[in-house]
């Protein structure tokens, strides 16, 4: 564990890295960083493929949809094909890339792919409620001071923080 | 002036081809952080590794330090970029909602697609999770649909608004404020460290 951390960049290198990547982004397109909407755009296709017609009257599914061709035709989507690209290309280089799951030491591989998706369920349902996550929000409008975003990152780490006594037994 | 015009400079597919690049350094970044790992992510909530937080507000005052320092050179016109909305409440819920999922799954979207491309399982399954309470909150957003659209919803708002000072005071304070935390993480880290010796967490 020390050995395998020790190999991943200095935490303020990395930071300055991901800074400039976001200063580029307000640069060159105005915007910042996005990772919970492209990932939205693509739910929302797939529903739409599964269930013709369910996105026509699911409200929420025909914001997303409605007002383009194609709904995968978006900058969210381009940049989420990215980032897979760019973190795997990291790990390459690193020796990274290998089937595996990463978990706490006293729960078993099932276990944690069962804790993996309902996290992962409860921050999906969070992220829409609160128009973006810790790259569009946090990351992103935190660098341009947005008031609502500065609000929405403290409430990020208060609910992790309140429930990881609960979890505990998950990580530690 | 920044932010450029780039459907006009370079047209739709180029544009497209220059925000994979953005994704590629914004993935390369977050992978070379550890953020593939959901361990170190998982950490920062149990103060042994603070990880995610270092990262995060060096990457905050980083872009925010550029940002500023471009607008007050014109090099860039600051009132054209986006600033997020403020819908406060929803902002508020929603984070508390996406905070306890993150401890839960031990990701968040962006570096969920990092782990998950690293071909790690945990990773691939958040993802899977993301897709399904995406879906559920499409289900069920009618029910509160008025809280969601109006409540604390401020429009445009930043901080330096809201405290009625130049931008630049708001700059300072956020860079003097992380580099207090940073100090302060090193303390907790060092005295966890010191605390459970050489004990394997």
């Amino acid at each position: 564990m020390e050995r395998s951390r020790s190999e991943y960049m200095n935490p303020y290198a990395a930071g300055v890295l991901l800074g400039v990547v976001l200063f580029l982004s307000y640069l060159l397109f105005g915007h910042g960083l996005g990772a919970s909407g492209g990932i939205a755009k693509l739910v929302s296709a797939a529903v739409d493929l599964v269930a013709p017609g369910h996105t026509d009257r699911n409200a929420y599914l025909v914001g997303l949809l409605r007002g383009s061709d194609n709904p995968l035709d978006t900058w969210l989507v381009f940049e989420i094909i990215g980032v897979m690209i760019g973190g795997f290309a990291s790990g390459m280089l690193a020796g990274r890339v290998k089937p595996e799951t990463f978990k706490g030491p006293h729960i078993s591989v099932h276990t944690r792919w069962v804790a993996a998706l309902i996290g992962g369920t409860i921050a999906g349902y969070g992220v829409r409620i609160a128009r973006g996550c810790t790259s569009s929000q946090a990351l992103s409008g935190g660098a341009v001071l947005s008031a609502g975003s500065w609000a929405f990152m403290f409430s990020v780490f208060g609910g992790a923080y309140m429930m990881a006594y609960f979890v505990r037994r998950l990580w530690r | 002036m920044a932010p450029l015009d780039l459907n006009e400079l370079i047209g739709h597919v180029l544009k497209n081809v220059m925000y994979v690049v953005t994704g590629i350094g914004f993935g390369f970044a977050l992978e070379r952080a550890g953020f593939g790992n959901s361990r170190n992510l998982a950490a920062q909530f149990y103060l042994r590794d603070m990880r995610v937080l270092k990262v995060m507000f060096t990457a905050i005052i980083t872009a925010m330090l550029l940002i500023f320092l471009s607008g007050a050179l014109g090099l860039m016109n600051v009132s054209k970029i986006f600033v997020n909305p403020t819908y406060l409440w929803p902002g508020i819920v929603g984070g508390i909602i996406f905070g306890v999922g993150f401890v839960i799954g031990g990701y968040c979207p962006g570096t969920a697609l990092v782990s998950a491309a690293t071909l790690k399982l945990d990773g691939l399954f958040f993802v899977l999770g993301l897709g399904l309470g995406m879906i559920a909150f499409g289900e069920t957003i009618d029910a509160y649909r008025v809280f969601w659209e109006t409540s604390g919803a401020y429009g445009e708002v930043t901080l330096y608004g809201l405290f009625g000072v130049d931008p630049g005071v708001v700059v300072v304070g956020v860079v003097i404020m992380a580099l207090a935390m940073f100090v302060g993480a090193e303390k907790i880290e060092a005295y966890f460290a010191e605390r459970e010796g050489g004990r394997a967490s």
